[in-house]
């Protein structure tokens, strides 16, 4: 059965996906009974998977037992582990919002729900370039039905801005496919690497082939001159599917941070300075757009959208160093970026309930009472914005002192500082907007209750703010491992081609 | 045959980079698709040319790469479903709005 544990986060949410559409004549109750299962059984499946990756080594499942790198593998190290155990949780937090209601707004949304959490635990696990593609077109196809699920039009026009876009990108992702494939003869990541450290390949060729692969990630991971899409596509989409897709900006970050780990910085001299020069600066272009656009918000679904933009950028910032400690603050910081941002997505449907026509807009509106989501809304708000005592400060915190002795210290410093302060000015202007500034004379809202579901999902993606700074120490030694055995590329290798790896034959290519 | 296929990738490129640009979701449309055809011969391009040549290893015969004719499959099947997938995104936009302007503008 252990060896069988690299798959079972893909096959749990694909299984529960085809029982839901076999189920849909028993009623959405049946639906989110299956859901709920299967993010309870993927949960459990992920906490072993971190257990059994912490031990050291790299788990490869071969898909249909053939052996790397003729077949597709599943290469689970402890960041991919992490990685699904952070997309387990989140999803079923927002899996248990949406069945308070916003699952019955539309057709399909469980079965298409879980085929996203099946496409984004494949992208985080698989050991194979174009698996990946694979798994990344799955997750979009999905994330494409959800994010109109609920119908209007302005979820028609994000929608159909954000399709296109991404159909380009996956044009894209396959020319670069096929000019990998065309000079280094394989698409299994750990045989990429060793492939490119070997004579005889067309390097220029190479170069460009990764150099658009990596375009293709940032545009997933929305670095600045293609990040355009990201405010829109999440302030439209519903909330529980918005709290989802902040973590699909992760993918592209992860997939980034991967490939220069594994395969771009070993290969001295050929490949290590692809990311040099313009990562960063685009990075902290993304980070002073985001602050700029979380200020302008004119509401706090479009303020948390941006705040995904900028977690993104802050984190696009590591792969251009690759050093274990700067990647290991950023891990720590991508955990609660994630579920902050996810909150502040799922509390602003409540406060919206509560304020009638003025929804979240940052305006004047009727008098409401809810002290319980003020609270949740203060503790989010605080640890986005980087106050101490919550884990936004303290990831903030590890990642400039990471980044202390880095070449441009004084630049992301005062970008990571300055924006901070922006955000957190946009956070308290919209935050005492929505509480505080109230017409008396207006008649309140009847509101529906906010629900135990609802309830429950806000209660468990806003306590890791505390619980992640409670127990900082253990998470923060585990990003630390998973960093040093993310750069340490040769047992990545040696994990997934075996120690035969030298004597893989290889025919003559014209 | 070289020089065939690298201008049909690059004409139909450019005419799917061309479509895309252009302001209305049919054109779009269009220009996506013209855009994966030239990726899926590209993917083609990738195993070498060669004609008439199985992609089957047999004694000392010659044989093809496989692997492409693989990835196009996949890419081939992919790129439909989101295709027909944009086309239903297309259709609502025009009925909801009217027109068919990529940016969904309200009725007047």
């Amino acid at each position: 059965m252990t060896q069988h544990a690299a798959i079972l986060p893909i096959l749990i949410p694909f299984a529960a996906a085809l029982l839901q559409l076999a189920a849909k004549g028993y009623g959405v109750a049946a639906q989110r009974a299956i859901g709920m299962a299967s993010a309870l059984l993927g949960v459990c499946a992920a906490l072993w998977l971190v257990q059994l990756a912490d031990a050291g080594a790299v788990l490869v499942y071969a898909l249909g037992n053939w052996s790397a790198p003729f077949g597709i593998v599943l290469a689970v190290d402890r960041l991919a582990a992490a990685m699904a155990l952070l997309t387990a949780l989140l999803s079923s937090a927002a899996l248990l919002y949406a069945s308070a209601g916003f699952d019955e707004r539309g057709r399909h949304f469980h079965p298409l729900f879980q085929l996203q959490i099946f496409g984004l635990q494949g992208a985080f696990l698989t050991g194979d370039l174009f698996n990946l593609f694979v798994f990344f077109e799955v997750m979009l196809l999905a994330s494409y039905a959800l994010l109109a699920h609920g119908g209007g039009m302005a979820r028609t026009r994000a929608g159909l801005a954000y399709v296109a876009l991404n159909l380009a990108g996956s044009a894209l992702f396959l020319i670069a496919l096929g000019m990998l494939y065309g000079s280094l003869g394989t698409l299994n990541l750990a045989d990429v690497a060793l492939r490119l450290q070997a004579p005889g390949i067309d390097i220029a060729l190479a170069r460009l082939a990764c150099v658009l692969l990596i375009a293709v990630f940032a545009l997933k991971a929305a670095l600045l001159p293609l990040s355009f899409w990201l405010p829109h596509a999440y302030a439209a989409a519903g909330a529980p599917v918005a709290a989802l897709f902040v973590i699909m900006t992760k993918v592209g970050i992860v997939s980034i941070l991967r490939v220069q780990a594994i395969a771009l910085s070993p290969a001295a001299a050929t490949t290590t300075d692809l990311l040099d020069g313009w990562l960063v600066p685009l990075a902290l272009a993304t980070i002073v757009f985001a602050a700029l656009g979380a200020l302008a918000a004119p509401r706090l679904r479009d303020l948390a959208a941006w705040l995904v933009l900028g977690s993104a950028g802050t984190l696009l910032v590591a792969p251009a160093f690759a050093q274990s400690t700067v990647t290991a603050a950023a891990l720590y910081y991508l955990l609660q970026s994630t579920l902050v941002a996810a909150t502040l997505f799922l509390l602003a449907e409540p406060i919206a309930e509560r304020r009638g026509a003025f929804a979240d807009a940052f305006k004047s509106g009727p008098v409401f009472h809810a002290p319980w989501l003020a609270l949740a809304f203060l503790l989010a708000a605080a640890s986005a914005a980087g106050l101490p005592p919550f884990a936004g400060f303290l990831g903030k915190l590890m990642l400039l002192s990471a980044l202390r002795d880095s070449g441009s210290a004084v630049e992301i410093w005062s970008v990571l500082l300055i924006s901070g302060l922006l955000v957190m000015m946009a956070l308290a202007r919209g935050g005492s907007r929505l509480f505080w500034a109230r017409k008396p004379d207006m008649p309140p809202t009847a509101a529906p209750a906010v629900g135990w579901q609802r309830a429950t999902a806000i209660l468990l993606l806003v306590s890791p703010a505390i619980l992640l700074a409670l127990f900082a120490r253990p998470v923060a030694d585990y990003a630390a491992r998973a960093a040093a055995q993310l750069h340490d590329p040769q047992a990545y290798i040696a994990a997934v081609l075996g120690a035969e790896r030298a004597n893989i034959a290889r025919e003559a290519r014209p | 045959m070289e020089a065939l296929l690298s201008s049909a990738i690059g004409i139909l490129t450019a005419c799917g980079v061309f479509l895309i640009l252009r302001a209305r979701t049919f054109s779009l449309v269009l220009g996506l698709t013209l855009l994966s055809y030239a990726v899926n011969l590209f993917l083609f391009a990738s195993g070498r040319l060669q004609m008439g040549v199985p992609p089957l290893i047999r004694n000392g015969a010659a044989y093809t790469d496989p692997l492409p004719q693989a990835l196009v499959l996949t890419a081939i099947v992919i790129g439909f479903g989101m295709t027909a997938y944009l086309v239903m995104l297309a259709l609502r936009a025009l009925a909801e709005s009217g027109n068919d302007h990529v940016d969904v503008k309200e009725k007047l």
